[in-house]
C-alpha cells in the first residue's frame, strides 16, 4: 500500500489504509454519479419546462409512477447495504489486533502523549515503532477525553479516563506520521501533537535499548537536557526565547526572583526547579494557570538533573 | 392606492402592550422571527470572527481561550437559539393556522408563554457570554464540561429552559393540526409543510425532555458532584454522550423536517405542478421521525462503544437516509412537465436541492464505519453538517421567508436584489464549506485554534468564502427591510398558489379569515385550478 495521496486523502501508510480508501472512493464515485443524475435532471427540467412570457399555465396532473418509485427506493437501498457491509468488515479488522502485535501503552493528558514500551523505555509525543510489524496501543487518559488520530494510517480512537481503549496499526513505510488529538480537550487541544516515527527493525531496536538508559554515555547533562526539553514536551508550553506562552519562558529564568500566584516570592534555584517538575502546582508563578502535569515517574533523577542543567544554560 | 388592506394584524390593535400580551399567532410568530434573526446575526458574527482567526496558523488576533469560547457560542447560539425555533416557532407559527384555515393555534396563551420562555432562556445564554463565556463546545462533553471554568451552568440552564419553549410549540402544533383543520381539509389533503411540522412536533415533544434531564444532571455534576459522569466516583463520561445524542440526533430532524416541508411547497408552487408522490413525502417525514430515535450512536463510532452497537447504529443510519433520498427524487419529478418560474423562493429551493444532496451523500461516508473512523471529528464533519443544516435548513428557511414575506408584510421585495443575494450566498457557502471536505479528508481536526502549515491555503480560501457569505446576508437584510416600508403591494396571492394562506389578505386580518375557507380543490391541483398572480 504505498500509494500516493489524493486531493481528498493523505498518502495511505498502514496496512488498513488501502481498504478504507477503496471504500471511500467507491462511495465517492457512486455519489458523484447520483449527484450528477439528480442535478442534471433538475437543470434539464428547469430549462425544458421554463415558464414562458412569465405566464403560468395548467400543467400535467401526473403524480405517481409506481415502477419509477420502486426503482428509486430499491437501488439506493442496495447501494447503501453494500457500503454498510463493506464498512463493517474493515471496521472489525481495525478492532481486532493480530496476536503477535507489539504492545505499547499510550497515555493522553492535557496536552501531550506518553508512550511506554515493554522494556521500560518511555517517550513523549513521539511514538517510535518498527516498520512492517503490527503495533497494538492500549490507551487511557489522565484527565478528560482525548482521541488518538493518525490520518496517514486512517486510525482514530477516543482515549478515556475510566477505561482502556485499543487501536492497532501496521506501518508500511519508514518515516514520520502526524498524530493529532481529535477530541476537544481545552486550551492546548490544537497543540497536542505528536509523531509516529516508523524505523527499520534494526534502528527501532537500537533506539529501544538506548532509551531504556537514562542518558546516553558520553553526552553532557546540558545536551541531554536540551534533548529532553524537546522529547518530554516541555517545549509545548515553555519557550527558550523569552516569548511567554502557556507557561513562563526558560530564558533568563534561573537565579531570578519570581512573584507567585499566592503573593509570596521565590528564588528560581535548583530546588525550586526540581519541585516544580515533580509537584508543579506547589508554587505557580503569578499570571499563569496551574495546568502543568507532574513528571513524577516520568523522569528519572538523572534526567531531572539534565533538565535543570539545561535550564541554567539558557541565559 | 398604496395602502395595506385594513384591518390587518400588524396595525390592529395598536400599542406596545398589545404586542407584548398578544395572543395572535401571527404576532407571536413575528416576535419569534425578530428574536431568531437577532441571534442568527450574533452567531454569524462569531462565525466570521472564527474564520478570520483561521486565516493563518497561530495567533492572528485572538487567544486560544477566546477562540474556544467563540466556537462554543457560535454552535450553541445557532443550534438552540436559531435553527431549532427558526422554521417551526417563527414561520410555522405565522403560517400553520392560516394553512389550516384556522383562526389561531389551539392554545394561544401557551403559544405566548413559549415565546417568553424562549426569551427567558436566551437571557441565561447571554449571561454566559457576558460573564466569562463557555469553552466546552456546544456538545458540553463530560468530563471536560464538568471540570472546566466559565459559565457552563448558566448556559446549560439556558438550554434546559429553551427546551420547554420547544416542547410548548410542539404540543401546540400537534393539537392544532389534529383539531383545527378547516372542514374538508382531511389528513391527506393537508399541505406537506403541515406534515413536516407535525413530524417535527412529535420529535420535539418526545426527545426534548431527555436533553432537559441531561442538562440537569450536568448541572448537578458541577454543583454538588453527584458523580454520574465522573470516573473518579464510578461514573461514566461516555454515558453523557449517549444521553446527549439521544436528543441531539433527533434534534437534527427537528431542524431539517420542517425545511423539507417548505421545499415541497416551493417546488410545487414555482413549478406550477402537482406535487409528485404526496403520500411518499408525507410518510417519509413520519418514517424519518421514528427512525431518528434509533441512530444516535453514529456520533460515537470512535468512542469505545461495542462493535455490535456500532454495527446496529451504522445499519439504522443508512436506513434513515433512504426516505431523505426519496424526497429528493420526488421533488425533481415534480418539476417534470411543470411551468417553472425562477423567482427568489425557487432559487432558494434549488440551492437547497443542490446543497442538501451534497450534505446527504457525504453522510454516507460518515455512516460507513471504517471510513468514519478516518473522518470523525475532522473538518469533513464540519462541512457535512453545514451542508445539511445551513445548505439544507437555512436555505429552506430563507426560501420560506421570501415566499411568505409578502404575506407577512403585504409588500414585495426587489427580485433583482434577491437574485444577487442568493447568488452571493450560494457561491460564498460553497467556497467556505466545500473546501472543508478536502481539509477534513486530509486529516485536519475540528475545534483547532492552531493548525499545521500544510492546511493554510485551504483555510484561507474557506475564510474568503465566509466574507462573500456575510455580504450576501447584509444585502438580504437591506432589501427585505426596505420592502417592509417601500415595497410594492403584493396582493392576496402574488404567486398564484393554492394553499389556504393565500386566500386571505396580505397582511392577514387579525382573525385570519372573514369566514372559514371552503375546500373546493386540492392544495396542489395545478392541473385543474388556475389562479392569477395578484402582483402587478
Amino acid at each position: 500500500m504505498d500509494g500516493k495521496g489524493t486531493l481528498y486523502l493523505p498518502p495511505p501508510s498502514s496496512t488498513i489504509a488501502g481498504e478504507v480508501d477503496a471504500l471511500f472512493y467507491f462511495i465517492f464515485y457512486t455519489s458523484l454519479v447520483l449527484f450528477l443524475i439528480v442535478i442534471g435532471a433538475a437543470a434539464y427540467f428547469i430549462f425544458r419546462y421554463r415558464r414562458r412570457d412569465g405566464k403560468a399555465e395548467l400543467t400535467s396532473g401526473i403524480s405517481h409512477n409506481t415502477k419509477l418509485e420502486i426503482l428509486w427506493t430499491v437501488i439506493p437501498t442496495i447501494l447503501v447495504f453494500i457500503v454498510f457491509v463493506w464498512g463493517f468488515k474493515t471496521f472489525m479488522k481495525m478492532h481486532v489486533a493480530p496476536k503477535d502485535a507489539l504492545e505499547v501503552k499510550a497515555t493522553g493528558q492535557k496536552w501531550f502523549w506518553t508512550f511506554d514500551y515493554p522494556n521500560g523505555a518511555n517517550s513523549l509525543n513521539d511514538l517510535v515503532v518498527p516498520v512492517g510489524k503490527p503495533v497494538r496501543l492500549l490507551m487511557s487518559s489522565q484527565d478528560v477525553i482525548h482521541s488518538f488520530y493518525v490520518p496517514d494510517f486512517r486510525i482514530k480512537m477516543d482515549v478515556l479516563p475510566n477505561r482502556y481503549t485499543i487501536t492497532w496499526f501496521e506501518a508500511t513505510k519508514t518515516g514520520e506520521y502526524q498524530i493529532f488529538c481529535t477530541e476537544y480537550c481545552g486550551k492546548g487541544h490544537s497543540e497536542m501533537l505528536g509523531k509516529v516515527i516508523v524505523k527499520t527493525e534494526v534502528d527501532y531496536n537500537t533506539w529501544l535499548e538506548q532509551s531504556a538508559v537514562d542518558i546516553p554515555e558520553g553526552m553532557s547533562l546540558e545536551d541531554a537536557g536540551a534533548k529532553l526539553y524537546q522529547s518530554k514536551a516541555c517545549v509545548t508550553c515553555h519557550s527558550v526565547d523569552g516569548r511567554p506562552g502557556v507557561a513562563p519562558s526558560f530564558k533568563g529564568r534561573f537565579g531570578k526572583q519570581e512573584q507567585l500566584a499566592d503573593g509570596q516570592s521565590v528564588t528560581v534555584d535548583e530546588n525550586y526547579l526540581r519541585e516544580s517538575i515533580l509537584n508543579p502546582q506547589a508554587k505557580v508563578v503569578a499570571g499563569f494557570q496551574p495546568v502543568m502535569p507532574t513528571y513524577q515517574n516520568v523522569l528519572t533523577d538523572r534526567q531531572i538533573d539534565a533538565l535543570i542543567a539545561y535550564i541554567k544554560s539558557i541565559q | 392606492m398604496n395602502n395595506l388592506p385594513e384591518p390587518n394584524y400588524l396595525s390592529e390593535p395598536k400599542g406596545l402592550k398589545s404586542w407584548l400580551l398578544t395572543l395572535d399567532h401571527k404576532r407571536i410568530g413575528l416576535m419569534y422571527l425578530f428574536a431568531i434573526m437577532f441571534f442568527f446575526m450574533v452567531g454569524g458574527i462569531f462565525a466570521v470572527l472564527l474564520r478570520l482567526e483561521l486565516l493563518a496558523p497561530g495567533k492572528d488576533f485572538m487567544e486560544a481561550d477566546t477562540y474556544n469560547q467563540f466556537f462554543t457560542l457560535h454552535g450553541a447560539i445557532m443550534i438552540f437559539l436559531f435553527i431549532i425555533p427558526s422554521i417551526p416557532a417563527a414561520l410555522g407559527n405565522i403560517i400553520l393556522p392560516l394553512m389550516l384555515g384556522a383562526k389561531d393555534v389551539a392554545f394561544p396563551r401557551l403559544n405566548l408563554a413559549s415565546w417568553y420562555v424562549y426569551v427567558f432562556g436566551s437571557l441565561f445564554a447571554i449571561f454566559s457570554i457576558v460573564t466569562g463565556g463557555v469553552d466546552t463546545g456546544w456538545t458540553f462533553y463530560t468530563p471536560y464540561s464538568s471540570s472546566t471554568g466559565g459559565s457552563v451552568i448558566s448556559m446549560t440552564l439556558g438550554v434546559f429552559i429553551l427546551g420547554f419553549s420547544s416542547i410548548f410549540t410542539g404540543l401546540n402544533f400537534i393539537v392544532t393540526i389534529h383539531k383545527l383543520r378547516a372542514p374538508g381539509l382531511t389528513w391527506f389533503k393537508m399541505p406537506l409543510f403541515v406534515w413536516g411540522l407535525y413530524a417535527t412536533a412529535i420529535i420535539q415533544v418526545l426527545a426534548t425532555p431527555v436533553l432537559g434531564i441531561t442538562m440537569v444532571l450536568l448541572i448537578l455534576e458541577r454543583l454538588v458532584g453527584i458523580g454520574i459522569f465522573d470516573p473518579a466516583m464510578g461514573g461514566d463520561p461516555v454515558l453523557y454522550q449517549h444521553f446527549f445524542w439521544f436528543y441531539s440526533h433527533p434534534a437534527v430532524y427537528i431542524m431539517i423536517l420542517p425545511g423539507m416541508g417548505i421545499i415541497s411547497e416551493l417546488i410545487s408552487v414555482f413549478s406550477h405542478k402537482k406535487i409528485f408522490g404526496y403520500k411518499a413525502i408525507a410518510f417519509s417525514s413520519l418514517g424519518i421521525a421514528f427512525i431518528s430515535f434509533l441512530v444516535w450512536g453514529h456520533h460515537m463510532f470512535t468512542s469505545g462503544q461495542s462493535e455490535l452497537a456500532a454495527m446496529m447504529f451504522s445499519f439504522l443510519t443508512f436506513l434513515v437516509g433512504i426516505p431523505s433520498g426519496i424526497k429528493v427524487f420526488n421533488w425533481i419529478a415534480t418539476m417534470y412537465r411543470g411551468s417553472i418560474s425562477l423567482k427568489a423562493p425557487m432559487l432558494y429551493a434549488l440551492s437547497f436541492l443542490f446543497l442538501f444532496t451534497i450534505g446527504g451523500l457525504t453522510g454516507i461516508f460518515l455512516g460507513a464505519l471504517s471510513v468514519d473512523v478516518h473522518l470523525h471529528d475532522t473538518y469533513f464533519i464540519v462541512a457535512h453538517f453545514h451542508y445539511v443544516m445551513m445548505g439544507g435548513t437555512v436555505m429552506a428557511f430563507l426560501g420560506g421567508l421570501h415566499y411568505w414575506w409578502p404575506k407577512i408584510w403585504g409588500r414585495m421585495y426587489s427580485e433583482k436584489w434577491a437574485g444577487i443575494s442568493v447568488a452571493l450566498i450560494f457561491i460564498g457557502f460553497n467556497i467556505t464549506f466545500f473546501t472543508q471536505f478536502i481539509l477534513g479528508g486530509q486529516g485536519m481536526p475540528r475545534r483547532y485554534y492552531n493548525y499545521l502549515d500544510q492546511y493554510q491555503p485551504l483555510h484561507a480560501f474557506s475564510s474568503v468564502g465566509s466574507w462573500i457569505l456575510g455580504l450576501g446576508f447584509i444585502v438580504m437584510a437591506v432589501y427585505l427591510i426596505h420592502a417592509i416600508f417601500k415595497g410594492p403591494l403584493a396582493g392576496n396571492n402574488p404567486w398564484g398558489a393554492l394553499t389556504l394562506e393565500w386566500r386571505t389578505t396580505s397582511p392577514p386580518d387579525p382573525h385570519n379569515f372573514d369566514q372559514t375557507p371552503e375546500i373546493t380543490h386540492g392544495m396542489y391541483d395545478y392541473d385543474k385550478v388556475m389562479i392569477e398572480s395578484t402582483l402587478k
